[in-house]
C-alpha cells in the first residue's frame, strides 16, 4: 500500500535507531558489567538494580546505601519545585498574553519562543556569569554594601537555571488553552456576579486545566532528566539523575548500572505521560 | 422537445463505515437527469444529497448500483477522467494561483495550448462579469467574486454536467438572490446540465426545472417546482417545502369527482378525487392545506371554525393562527393584505374558513 | 470589536502585568548581559573596562572552533535534509488516513513519531550509544548524523502535518475535478501549499540539530566534536572572554534565524 511506503522512512529511522536501542538499553541493564567497562554479553544479573539501594560489603552481604536514592529524591524535589515556580510565573504571563490585541500578542509569543531556539548550554552559561562568587549579582550586592552570597554550585543555582531553561514550555501550552476559551464565558461569569478572583478560579482555570497540566508535564519531564544545568550550575556537587547516568558511561564505567538508571527514569516519565493521556485524551470533547 | 438522459442512476447505494457502525448515506436511488436541465437535489442536511453529488464527481465510489453519463458507465473512473466539473461549497479556489490561473487550470491539465487557455479565460471572465480581475488572488476577492471565479473555473472546461454543492450558502441574502438569477442565466446561456444541491427550498423553487426531494438517503418525490409545491406526494415533502396545515381525517365516500373526508370533530372536507387513488371506507388519511389556500368567509358558508390565537403582520401578507373547534392543532392561514380581511382580526375573534376542494391534498403516508 | 482580546479594566487581573514584566526581564537579562560582556575589552569575563571586538577575532582565529563549527553545520544540514524528507513523506502518508477505523493506527503512528520528544534526552543518548557500540559502528560524524536525524523528525513533522491537516480537503478534490491526476495534483496544488510547512519544519530541525548537546556528547566520538560540545569543554576549563564571545555568536546566529522565520511567516500570512 502506498501509504505504508510513505511512512516507512520515518518509522524505520525512529523504530530502528530509537525503539530498538531503548529495548537494548533495558536488556543491558540486566547484564554483568565488564571489568574494563562495557558489559559481559550473556551474563544475566539484577546487580544493577540491587546496586541502586545496596552496596556489597567485603563478605558479599548487602548494606543499605541511600546515596543513589538521595540523588533521585533531589532530582524529584528540584523538578517539582521548578514546575511549581514555572507555573506560578507562567500562568499570569499566559493570561496577560491571551488578553492582548492580536498583533501585540503575536510579538509576545515570538519573544517567549526565542530562548527556546537559542542554545541551552549558552543560556545556562550566562547564569554562571551572574551567579558566581565574583559575578554580577555579587558585584551589585557589594556595591550596595551588602555581604556577597554563595550561589553558584548550589541547588538554588540549579533551580534558577532549570526554571529559566524550561519556563517557555509552561507559558506556551497554558497560553494555547487560554486563547481557545470563549471569553464570553468569562463575561457570563462577571454578569452572574463573579468577581475577578472567582471568574479566575471558577471559569478560567478549570477551562485552562489541560494546558496547565500539559505545561507542568513539559517542564517536569526535561527537569527530571536534566544534565546540562546541574553540570554547569551545580558544579558536580548537587548531582541529579542525568549526571549520575552520564557518570556511569564516563568515569565509573558501569554500563549496566547506567542503563538501569536510564530505564527507571524512562519508566517514571512514561508513567507520568500515561496518567496525563488517561485523564485528558480519553475525552477530547471535554478538552477542546 | 426530445429529451435524452444526461445522467442515469440505477439502484445507487453508498454506505460508510464498517459492519457495526455502518451508515447508509444513499439507499438504492434510481434517477434520470435530462440533458440541459437545471436539476436540484433538495433535502435537509444528512439526507444524502451531497453524497450523491460526490459520487457523480468521482470523489467517492458507490457501494452498489450503476452511474451512467450519456449512456456510458462511470464506474472506476477517477474524478480527473470525468467530463463533469464541480463548484464547491467552500469554492476551493487555489490560494496560491491568480484568478486567471485558477480558471485556466482545468484546460492546462488537459494539455490545451496557452493561447487557447488565455482566450477561454477571457471568455469566462466576461461570462461571469469579472473583467479585469484576472491577476488578482482569491484572498483579494469578495465572497461574491470568489463564487463567480469558482463558476468560471468549472465552466471553462465545458463540462457535460456541472455539479454545484450548495454554492450560495456562504453569501448574504441579497447577493444570494442575485446569484440565483445569475446561475439560471448561465445555465440557459451555456446549455450545460446543472445538478444543484441545496437545503434551501426557496432557492430550489426559484431556479430548478425539476427538483428531487431527498430524505434518509432516498428520493421521495421528483417533479417541477409547481408539482412539488402543489402536489406533494409525501408528508415530509409537504412539510419541508413551504408551510402546510396537516389535518388527520378519514375517508367517507366519493361522488361527482369529489372525495369526502371527515375530521375528528365531525366536520367534513372534500377534495378532488384522484382517479389513481382508491380509498377504503374509513381509511385514515392526512389532508394537506397550504395556508394561503384557505380563506376567511361568513359564518355558515365555510367548513372550519376556530378562535384566533395570534396575528402576525408580514408586510405583503398577514398570517393568522387559529385554534380549530374540536381540535388541538393550530391552523395557519395566510392572506394577502391588499384584500384586507385578515388585518382587522384580533386575538379571540371567532372566524370561519372556507376550504375549496382544489386546495386539499390527500396523503396516505 | 476584536472578540478575542480584552483590554477593558474589568479584565485587569491583579499582579498579572508586573509578573509578565519580571518574566521577560528574567528571560532576557542574562542573554543581554552575555551579549554585552562579549564585547568587553578586558580579559576578565565579567568586569567591564571598554568596548572591543577583540575576542570575536580570537574566536574566529581558533582552528578548533572553526572545525567544530563546520562539523556542526555539516551535521545540521545533513540531518535537516534527511529528517525533513522523512517527515514530509510521513505527513503525506498520514493524510491518506481518513476513515474512523484508521483512527487507532493514526494515533499509534503519531505516537511513534513523537517518541523522540517524550523520551528524556539523556535516555536517548545512552540507548543510542549502546546501540552503536553493539553494531560496531565507529563513533563519528555518521553516528551523530543518524542520531540527529532521528530526533529532528518529529520537529520537522509537526508543522508539516499541521499544515496538511489545515489544508481544505476540497482543494485536492477541486484539482482532481479539473483533470489533474494524482501526481499533478500533488505537484501543482499540495506541494506549493505545503511549502511553508516544510520550510518551517526544516528550520526547526536545523536549529534543534545545531543546538543539540547531550546526545551529541554521547555519540560524537573524538573526530566529530560539534560547537556545543566544544563550548562545553571550554566552560569546564574556565570562564574566559573567549567563551563569552563564542556563546554570544551562537546566540546571535539563533536569534537572527528565528527573527527571519518570524518575519517570513508574518509577511506570508498578511500577503
Amino acid at each position: 500500500m502506498k501509504r505504508v511506503g510513505l511512512l516507512l522512512p520515518a518509522l524505520f529511522m525512529i523504530g530502528f535507531f530509537m525503539l530498538l536501542p531503548l529495548g537494548l538499553m533495558a536488556y543491558v541493564s540486566f547484564l554483568e558489567r565488564g571489568v574494563n567497562g562495557g558489559v559481559v554479553w550473556g551474563s544475566y544479573t539484577a546487580e544493577a538494580y540491587i546496586q541502586f539501594l545496596f552496596e556489597r560489603d567485603l563478605d558479599d552481604s548487602l548494606l543499605l546505601n541511600t546515596d543513589y536514592l538521595q540523588i533521585f529524591l533531589r532530582s524529584f524535589t528540584l523538578s517539582c519545585i521548578t514546575s511549581l515556580l514555572a507555573l506560578l510565573i507562567g500562568f499570569p504571563v499566559a493570561l496577560y498574553m491571551a488578553l492582548q490585541p492580536k498583533p501585540y500578542r503575536n510579538l509576545l509569543i515570538f519573544l517567549v519562543t526565542v530562548p527556546f531556539w537559542t542554545n541551552l548550554l549558552v543560556r545556562n552559561y550566562a547564569w554562571i556569569l551572574l551567579l558566581r562568587n565574583n559575578g554580577l549579582i555579587n558585584d551589585l550586592l557589594q556595591g550596595l554594601g551588602l555581604e556577597p552570597l554563595r550561589m553558584l554550585y548550589t541547588p538554588f543555582a540549579i533551580g534558577v537555571g532549570l526554571t529559566y531553561s524550561y519556563l517557555p514550555f509552561m507559558v506556551l501550552p497554558i497560553y494555547a488553552s487560554l486563547e481557545k476559551i470563549d471569553l464570553r464565558l468569562v463575561e457570563a461569569a462577571f454578569d452572574l456576579g463573579a468577581d475577578r478572583r472567582r471568574a479566575l478560579t471558577r471559569v478560567i482555570i478549570p477551562l485552562a486545566l489541560p494546558g496547565i497540566i500539559a505545561g507542568t508535564l513539559l517542564v517536569f519531564v526535561p527537569c527530571l532528566g536534566a544534565y546540562v544545568t546541574p553540570e554547569l550550575l551545580g558544579g558536580g556537587k548537587s548531582l541529579m539523575i542525568g549526571n549520575l547516568i552520564q557518570n556511569q558511561f564516563g568515569a565509573a564505567r558501569n554500563w549496566p548500572f547506567g542503563s538501569a538508571l536510564a530505564f527507571v527514569l524512562l519508566g517514571i516519565v512514561l508513567l507520568a505521560m500515561m496518567l496525563y493521556l488517561l485523564r485528558f485524551r480519553r475525552t477530547p470533547e471535554e478538552t477542546t | 422537445m426530445a429529451e435524452s438522459a444526461a445522467i442515469e442512476l440505477r439502484g445507487l447505494s453508498k454506505r460508510f463505515g464498517h459492519a457495526q457502525e455502518q451508515v447508509t448515506a444513499l439507499d438504492n436511488v434510481s434517477l434520470i437527469i435530462r440533458e440541459n436541465e437545471f436539476f436540484t437535489l433538495l433535502g435537509p442536511s444528512g439526507c444524502g444529497k451531497t453524497t450523491l453529488l460526490r459520487l457523480l464527481a468521482g470523489f467517492e465510489q458507490p457501494s452498489s448500483g450503476e452511474l451512467l453519463l450519456e449512456g456510458t458507465s462511470l464506474a472506476g473512473l477517477p474524478p480527473y477522467r470525468r467530463p463533469v466539473n464541480t463548484v464547491f461549497q467552500s469554492y476551493a479556489l487555489f490560494p496560491h494561483m491568480s484568478v486567471a490561473d485558477n480558471i485556466g487550470f482545468g484546460l492546462e491539465m488537459q494539455g490545451r495550448e496557452q493561447a487557447e487557455r488565455a482566450q477561454r479565460v477571457q471568455e469566462m471572465l466576461a461570462l461571469v462579469k469579472l473583467h479585469g480581475l484576472e491577476n488578482r488572488y482569491p484572498a483579494q476577492l469578495s465572497g461574491g467574486q470568489q463564487q463567480r471565479v469558482a463558476l468560471a473555473r468549472a465552466l471553462a472546461n465545458q463540462p457535460k454536467v456541472l455539479l454545484l454543492d450548495e454554492p450560495l450558502s456562504a453569501l448574504d441574502l441579497k447577493l444570494r438572490k442575485e446569484m440565483q438569477i445569475e446561475l439560471k442565466r448561465l445555465q440557459l446561456e451555456t446549455g450545460i446540465t446543472f445538478v444543484f444541491v441545496t437545503h434551501d427550498q426557496e432557492e430550489a423553487l426559484t431556479m430548478s426545472d425539476r427538483i428531487a426531494v431527498m430524505q434518509h438517503g432516498q428520493i421521495l418525490q421528483i417533479g417541477s417546482p409547481k408539482t412539488i409545491y402543489e402536489q406533494p406526494s409525501r408528508r415530509f415533502v409537504a412539510d419541508f417545502i413551504g408551510e402546510s396545515n396537516f389535518l388527520e381525517a378519514e375517508y367517507i365516500a366519493a361522488n361527482d369527482g369529489w372525495a369526502h373526508f371527515r375530521l375528528p370533530g365531525g366536520v367534513e372536507l372534500s377534495a378532488l378525487e384522484d382517479p389513481l387513488q382508491g380509498y377504503r371506507n374509513g381509511q385514515k388519511v392526512t389532508l394537506v392545506i397550504r395556508p394561503e389556500r384557505a380563506s376567511l368567509c361568513d359564518a355558515g358558508s365555510g367548513q372550519l371554525q376556530g378562535v384566533v390565537e395570534n396575528v402576525i403582520y408580514l408586510g405583503t401578507d398577514t398570517v393568522v393562527y387559529l385554534r380549530l373547534d374540536g381540535a388541538d392543532t393550530l391552523f395557519q392561514l395566510r392572506s394577502q393584505n391588499q384584500y384586507g380581511a385578515a388585518t382587522a382580526l384580533g386575538v379571540g375573534d371567532h372566524v370561519t374558513l372556507n376550504i375549496a376542494p382544489e386546495a386539499v391534498r390527500v396523503l396516505t403516508d | 470589536m476584536n472578540l478575542s482580546s480584552r483590554t477593558d479594566p474589568l479584565w485587569r487581573f491583579a499582579g498579572v502585568r508586573p509578573v509578565t514584566v519580571l518574566f521577560f526581564a528574567y528571560l532576557y537579562l542574562p542573554i543581554i548581559i552575555l551579549l554585552v560582556l562579549s564585547f568587553n575589552l578586558n580579559d576578565s569575563a565579567t568586569i567591564w573596562t571598554g568596548f572591543s571586538t577583540h575576542w570575536y577575532g580570537v574566536v574566529l582565529g581558533n582552528d578548533d572552533i572553526l572545525r567544530a563549527a563546520s562539523n556542526s553545520l555539516l551535521i545540521a544540514i545533513s540531518a535537516t535534509l534527511l529528517a525533513t524528507l522523512a517527515a514530509t513523506l510521513a505527513a503525506l502518508g498520514m493524510s491518506r488516513n481518513t476513515g474512523a477505523a484508521q483512527q487507532r493506527s493514526t494515533n499509534t503512528i503519531n505516537g511513534i513519531i513523537s517518541l523522540p520528544l517524550i523520551v528524556p534526552e539523556i535516555v536517548t543518548a545512552v540507548a543510542t550509544l549502546l546501540f552503536f557500540v553493539l553494531l560496531g559502528l565507529q563513533l563519528g560524524l555518521l553516528t551523530v548524523i543518524i542520531a540527529h536525524t532521528v530526533f529532528c523528525i518529529p520537529f520537522a513533522y509537526l508543522p508539516i502535518r499541521a499544515r496538511l491537516v489545515g489544508m481544505d480537503a476540497s482543494l485536492h478534490e477541486a484539482a482532481m475535478d479539473l483533470y489533474a491526476n494524482e501526481w499533478l495534483t500533488f505537484r501543482r496544488v499540495t506541494l506549493p501549499l505545503l511549502w511553508p510547512g516544510i520550510l518551517s519544519g526544516a528550520m526547526l530541525a536545523f536549529i534543534i540539530s545545531l543546538d543539540d548537546f547531550v546526545i551529541t556528547y554521547f555519540v560524537a566520538g573524538a573526530g566529530a566534536t560539534t560547537l556545543p560540545v566544544y563550548i562545553f569543554g571550554m566552560i569546564r576549563i574556565g570562564i574566559t572572554p573567549e567563551v563569552n564571545a563564542i556563546s554570544a555568536l551562537m546566540l546571535i546566529v539563533s536569534i537572527i534565524f528565528v527573527s527571519l522565520s518570524y518575519l517570513l511567516g508574518r509577511s506570508r500570512s498578511s500577503g
